[in-house]
């Protein structure tokens, strides 16, 4: 590649592809949209790569993240944690550790007396099975790692002391450490009201008549898949900072959560207090990626412990707790078959979806999250006329599942891309050709699923990653790699991803809590400078330049003049924090209309001026200004200052004051970016070791705010993809213990792993929300375990050998090169 | 993981450090650049009572070639330091010690981490006991009544199991032979890893011949191993590949992964050798 | 939550016992080239000490066994990893974070670098990278892009899929080597 800037490569792809913005679609901006701003140059800020505001700190070691933050008279808590999978504690005896030189209390779950954390679906009870999710462990212990008392002390050092000190005894029960084990006859369950340890059990279609098109059809293929379960890893693990506020009548807890509304209702629902007497306030965050988008146990119960001792407490998780006793995700089975017709078109799709989702059900997602997201969105890119699907969660004995980066859709479309190949041998067709047969390129598109498509570039994405592949000779050398006895191969993955999902959708999973809309508020200060809070949480994502180029477009003025603010339950009127990409696309767009409503009331201050209507005006640079005469303007700060200091001169009906606020939500199935993967990989034959020798990513996210910021979000995701396709994974022995207590054993790829990655940027726009944007944060990690896979699988062609299961091993590509 | 509490010396010099453990006994522990046992400490896998620094005994950090060519490296070099050694330190008869630094970890580690510390560690997987073992290293160690010599091949006695008495320091490794044609070769999933399995060869070549060798495995044993089956063959005018095969033939067949094991050892002998001859 | 027990005192005793092990010992340390005496038990790591005793925060914890490399610093100019050091092994050596490179008004040419190839998202491990960028591009200033990756291997990052990293050290290196050039 050339080097050339974010801005050069997404321009000149938009036009190379002539996927610009389509006649009629929507464009940024709108009615008094101003054409530049002034200060940052030329032209508008969204779409251009404007230095992060986020780095200055984060360079200089000044970020403040919650480990970073101390109180007077702070002190520091650990967690006593079950040994053992499954079973009853019998004996919980904390007075040898209340001995321990430097702790201060113990605490177990008696001692406490907090409100469970229990997470609903309204379901009847053969779909759902609710469960409660003490916040210390009573008596049952369901994993290895399970909280079972709070030790505080005066420093991490002697916690650790404390908890050695703790004596616990156990009748173990019989663990059940897989799916198979979870729903064989007979099994022990985990809980009592989990019949056949089973939380979530839907079948949401069925297709009449399917039996008979598969007893019809030219061919049905049948794949089989297992991944493995990952932890999430956001470098910085979770923590807490509690202590009690006597002025605010509050406690303060600082945590990083992606989800800071969410915690709040939590902490006071298990703490027994108002809502408003609890603030939640997260500080930088290091990295989340779903696994800080649920309400963990610990964080509560170090608030109850500040609580009680009437002392700052601070949590940090250590890596082995992170590793072993926070959340994992994604391990799923899938047996999924497809009928084909003799031309290649898909005929219909029939799937039994199975998700281990470990002890628990995860607050306010439920055991649901996996298995709801892959049954209701299977189908994908492609035209399927009939569809069935069960999609399961088993719940076992490991450490629970949480949302992580992609849910499910990196396992489904890995499935689904293993069907076209799969499909495309046995039919001696080109599998992207097969593809290309069956991709929706009408829309919208209302598939079998009941989902509406919004417009996207499927087949243009395909193409154009095919084309660069085989312009740059990778077939040619594939071949000549196989003359030689080399494996070399190549391997896509075509998908689409929804994007912020709002009420409607998550309303269709019939949740209790239904996080779809999203809030902003902007103001601006007498002197004009302007503050926005957005109910989103950044953790990496870049928010702070973002949603602040926005705001800063909206109402024209310098990227300097705008702060954003986020993640304090007192200042942020409401939300519901970043997750499911939602950030840009919900509260990008109400940022937008907030800044919007404020300019509408800096354009009514200055019409009255002119006592001319409102909407004869517009905003520039700074500046309302006549329509009929642009060379009358008002600038910005004389108008707040009007609305601030000079109350008695502000024309009836304005009220003081320069605030506005807005909220958005999605009220039909959402927006879909897409993008294909292509991936050459070489096998070593004698020792089974994978490289990747290329990586080519052809996305579509609409109108990128800040392209290099798109760009980084999509080599983080492929990255996180290939973690999980070749890398990462935590297994449990017979016995319930975890395999991987640190980096030694969870083998988080490095830079030596992961391969150069070149972008391609299409870009069809959002029609249907304020900023054109669809959302960017997990595409990435959705398609990588996909192409990888079949890049792997293509190179094992000769063998007549397939792989299905994640992580690809090198042992598993020896056994599938060898034999035996 | 935070590691338990102990008491900590530091030692001014080896005979001062020696004397200190002999004092302290079994709950001492010498700690040299700390990069294994400050991990296991921290998980509470190590939990000595007494912490013996040795770290600012400079004499030990000593790198240098004998008049009869031996190699001498002080207990306290670290990794780093003999990556960067010039060719005036580390002639070609020892490249082969130079460039099997680069599996050792990362940078990070390599300037902390020391040659004396991972032999005393006796990880099966650890580049310097293989290295020793294949080269037939000599390591000297200081007790209360002077120093003796442990040959290599008698140092490792188990898995972080060695010869060494707890009141002893390992003060030097010495490389007697130069091993112009030797190479070591690893095999892990991601770089830096603890090999998966690893082979070191050393070949005795006259002119363009091999006469002979040593092969010594690493990850496939309690400790790093000689190959006595793949030295023979070598010894008989065998082919590399002859030579790998026998490795692995002689490892065991049974138990998790051990034919992939066999496989790799077998790979892994074949591309040393390679490496070796063609330097 | 009805129940408080009477208000703790808000420190504790420093005698913590009769263990000898829980003893303090008086270190100095040489950070950022300022001296600094602190009083901690010997078992405190280097980056707890540079932390939570002498508030230099920019130093992360990630993993405290070694492998993340959140916390690496220099020692002697040389990177190291903060939690595989006990603070009382850095006594006599000069410790530098990542609060050293820039007078906090203006960056570094190296932080600069990471900003302008976007080579940090959350900024975690920032301040780990930076510190190992530094140590190694003193010691390999003509360092090729090659040699970089194999370094930036050295630590974690699960942000940025280490590409914009790599590209920002080397981008640094070859300015440098251009500015040497003319000079």
């Amino acid at each position: 590649m050339t080097a050339r800037t974010p801005e050069e490569r997404h321009d000149g792809h938009r036009g190379r592809d002539g996927h610009g913005v389509p006649d009629g679609g929507h464009r940024p901006g709108g009615a008094g949209h101003p054409d530049s701003p002034p200060a940052d140059g030329p032209g508008p800020l969204v779409g251009r790569s404007v230095p992060r505001k986020e780095d200055p700190r984060l360079l200089s070691g000044r970020g403040r993240f919650v480990d970073d933050l101390s109180e007077p008279g702070m002190l520091h808590a650990q967690f006593v944690r079950s040994t053992v999978a499954h079973g009853e504690v019998t004996v919980l005896d904390l007075d040898a550790v209340r001995r321990v030189p430097g702790v201060v209390a113990a605490f177990d779950a008696a001692d406490l007396g907090l409100g469970d954390i229990t997470a609903r679906l309204h379901r009847p009870p053969e779909e759902f099975a609710e469960t409660a999710m003490p916040v210390l462990a009573r008596r049952r212990v369901r994993y290895v790692g399970e909280p079972l008392a709070i030790v505080v002390a005066r420093d991490p050092y002697a916690a650790e002391d404390g908890l050695e000190a703790a004596r616990v005894v156990y009748e173990e029960r019989e663990p059940v450490v897989d799916e198979a084990a979870a729903l064989a006859d007979g099994a022990p369950l985990v809980h009592a009201a989990a019949a056949r340890n089973t939380l979530v059990d839907v079948a949401p279609f069925a297709t009449e008549g399917i039996d008979d098109v598969f007893a019809a059809a030219h061919r049905v293929v049948r794949v089989e898949a297992r991944t493995g379960r990952q932890n999430a890893l956001p470098l910085e693990t979770r923590g807490a900072l509690a202590r009690w506020d006597d002025r605010a009548e509050q406690l303060v807890l600082r945590t990083c959560t992606q989800v800071p509304h969410q915690v709040r209702t939590v902490a006071a629902g298990c703490l027994g207090l108002d809502e408003r007497a609890v603030r939640v306030v997260v500080p930088d965050m290091g990295g989340g990626f779903g696994l800080k988008c649920v309400v963990g146990r610990e964080e509560i119960a170090t608030a109850a412990a500040a609580l009680r001792l009437r002392r700052p407490v601070k949590w940090i998780e250590d890596r082995k707790d992170a590793l072993t006793a926070s959340f994992l995700a994604r391990e799923q089975h899938y047996d999924v078959r497809a009928a084909f017709a003799a031309d290649g078109r898909i005929l219909g799709l029939d799937a039994d979806i199975v998700c281990d989702m470990g002890a628990y059900s995860c607050y306010p997602f439920t055991a649901g999250i996996e298995p709801l997201m892959a049954a209701a969105e299977l189908p994908g890119v492609y035209r399927v006329p009939a569809y069935r699907v069960r999609g399961r969660a088993v719940t076992t004995n490991k450490a629970p599942s949480a949302p992580y980066r992609g849910v499910s859709r990196p396992q489904y479309v890995m499935v689904m891309e293993r069907l076209f190949e799969r499909a495309a041998r046995e039919l001696d067709m080109d599998a992207v050709e097969l593809r290309r047969r069956n991709l929706i390129t009408d829309f919208p598109y209302t598939g079998v699923n009941n989902i509406t498509y919004d417009p996207g570039s499927y087949r243009e994405s395909l193409d154009l990653c095919e084309r660069t592949l085989r312009e740059e000779g990778w077939y040619a050398r594939r071949d000549a790699a196989a003359a030689e006895g080399r494996r070399l191969g190549i391997g896509y993955a075509c998908f689409n991803e929804r994007t912020g999902y709002g009420s409607a959708a998550f309303a269709q999973r019939r949740m209790d809590m239904v996080p779809g809309y999203d809030l902003a508020e902007v103001r601006m200060d007498p002197g004009g400078a302007v503050s926005v809070t957005s109910g989103t949480m950044s953790h990496g994502q870049s928010h702070e330049t973002t949603l602040a180029q926005i705001a800063a477009d909206t109402l024209g003025v310098a990227l300097a003049k705008v702060k954003l603010h986020q993640g304090d339950t007192d200042r942020v009127p409401y939300g519901w924090g970043t997750f499911a990409s939602r950030s840009v696309t919900i509260g990008g767009s109400a940022v937008r209309l907030a800044a919007e409503r404020l300019g509408e009331k800096l354009r009514r201050l200055a019409a009255a001026r002119w006592d001319i209507p409102w909407e004869e005006t517009e905003l520039h640079r700074g500046t309302v200004r006549r329509r009929d005469d642009p060379g009358t303007a008002v600038a910005y700060p004389e108008l707040a200052a009007l609305a601030h200091f000079r109350a008695h001169l502000l024309p009836k009906g304005l009220e003081p004051g320069l605030t506005a606020t807005a909220s958005f939500d999605v009220f039909h199935d959402g927006t879909f970016s897409n993008a294909t993967h292509g991936v050459v990989a070489e096998l070593d034959a004698e020792t089974g070791g994978i490289t990747l020798l290329r990586y080519v990513c052809v996305e579509d996210c609409g109108v990128a705010i800040n392209p290099q910021v798109v760009e980084g979000q999509c080599r983080g995701g492929i990255a996180q993809g290939i973690a999980g396709a070749l890398f990462e994974q935590i297994t449990y022995d017979e016995r319930g213990e975890p395999s991987a207590t640190g980096f030694l054993d969870y083998k988080v790829p490095t830079a030596q792993e992961i391969p150069d990655i070149t972008l391609f940027h299409l870009e069809t726009p959002c029609a249907s929300n304020a900023t054109g944007a669809k959302g960017v944060g997990e595409g990435g990690t959705i398609g990588a375990p996909a192409a990888v896979l079949n890049a792997v699988n293509d190179a094992l062609r000769a063998t007549g050998t397939e792989l299905d299961t994640l992580p690809i091993t090198p042992e598993a590509v020896h056994r599938a090169l060898h034999g035996a | 993981m935070k590691p338990a509490a102990f008491r900590y010396h530091r030692a001014r010099d080896a005979d001062g450090a020696v004397r200190l453990l002999a004092e302290l006994g079994e709950e001492a522990k010498a700690l040299a650049g700390g990069q294994s046992l400050v991990a296991m400490m921290a998980y509470r896998l190590a939990r000595p009572r007494h912490l013996v620094d040795i770290g600012g005994l400079r004499e030990l950090d000593r790198l240098r070639t004998d008049a009869d060519g031996a190699l001498r490296v002080g207990a306290l070099t670290t990794h780093h330091t003999v990556e960067r050694a010039p060719d005036s330190l580390l002639g070609p008869g020892f490249a082969v010690v130079r460039e099997t630094m680069r599996w050792i970890g990362h940078l990070p580690i390599r300037t902390r981490g020391t040659a004396g510390g991972s032999l005393a560690h006796a990880d099966a997987t650890a580049e310097w006991c293989l290295l020793a073992v294949a080269l037939d290293a000599e390591l000297h160690v200081l007790g209360p009544h002077g120093t003796r010599r442990i040959a290599a091949a008698d140092f490792f006695l188990g898995p972080y199991t060695t010869a060494l008495e707890p009141d002893e320091l390992l003060v030097e490794i010495v490389f007697p032979h130069p091993a112009p044609y030797a190479a070591v070769t690893e095999f892990a999933e991601r770089r830096g890893d603890f090999a998966l399995a690893s082979a070191a060869v050393v070949l005795d070549r006259d002119g363009g011949t091999v006469r002979g060798g040593r092969v010594a495995l690493g990850g496939v044993g309690p400790v790093p191993l000689r190959a006595a089956a793949a030295e023979r063959v070598l010894a008989d005018g065998g082919t590399f590949a002859e030579c790998a095969r026998a490795a692995a033939d002689a490892l065991p067949e049974e138990g998790r992964g051990a034919a992939y094991r066999r496989q790799l050892i077998r790979t892994l002998v074949r591309r040393a050798c390679e490496e070796a001859d063609a330097r | 939550m009805s129940d408080h027990p009477p208000d703790l005192p808000l420190t504790e005793p420093a005698d913590a016992g009769t263990d000898p092990a829980l003893e303090r010992q008086l270190l100095v340390l040489d950070v950022n080239g300022a001296a600094h005496e602190v009083l901690c038990e010997p078992r405190r790591t280097l980056v707890d000490v540079l932390r939570h005793d002498l508030g230099l925060t920019g130093t992360h914890v990630g993993c405290e066994h070694g492998v993340c490399g959140a916390c690496t610093v220099l020692l002697d100019g040389r990177p190291v990893r903060a939690c595989l050091l006990f603070a009382v092994q850095a006594e006599g050596a000069a410790v530098r974070t990542v609060e050293s490179l820039s007078d906090g008004r203006e960056l570094s040419d190296l932080q600069q670098a990471f900003a302008d190839h976007h080579a940090l998202q959350c900024g975690f491990c920032t301040p780990g990278f930076l510190m190992l960028a530094e140590g190694f591009l003193a010691e390999r200033p003509d360092a090729g892009r090659t040699e970089i990756r194999e370094l930036v291997a050295a630590n974690l990052c699960r942000c940025t899929g280490y590409q914009p990293i790599v590209d920002a050290i080397h981008g640094c290196a070859t300015a440098r080597r251009a500015v040497r050039r003319e000079n």
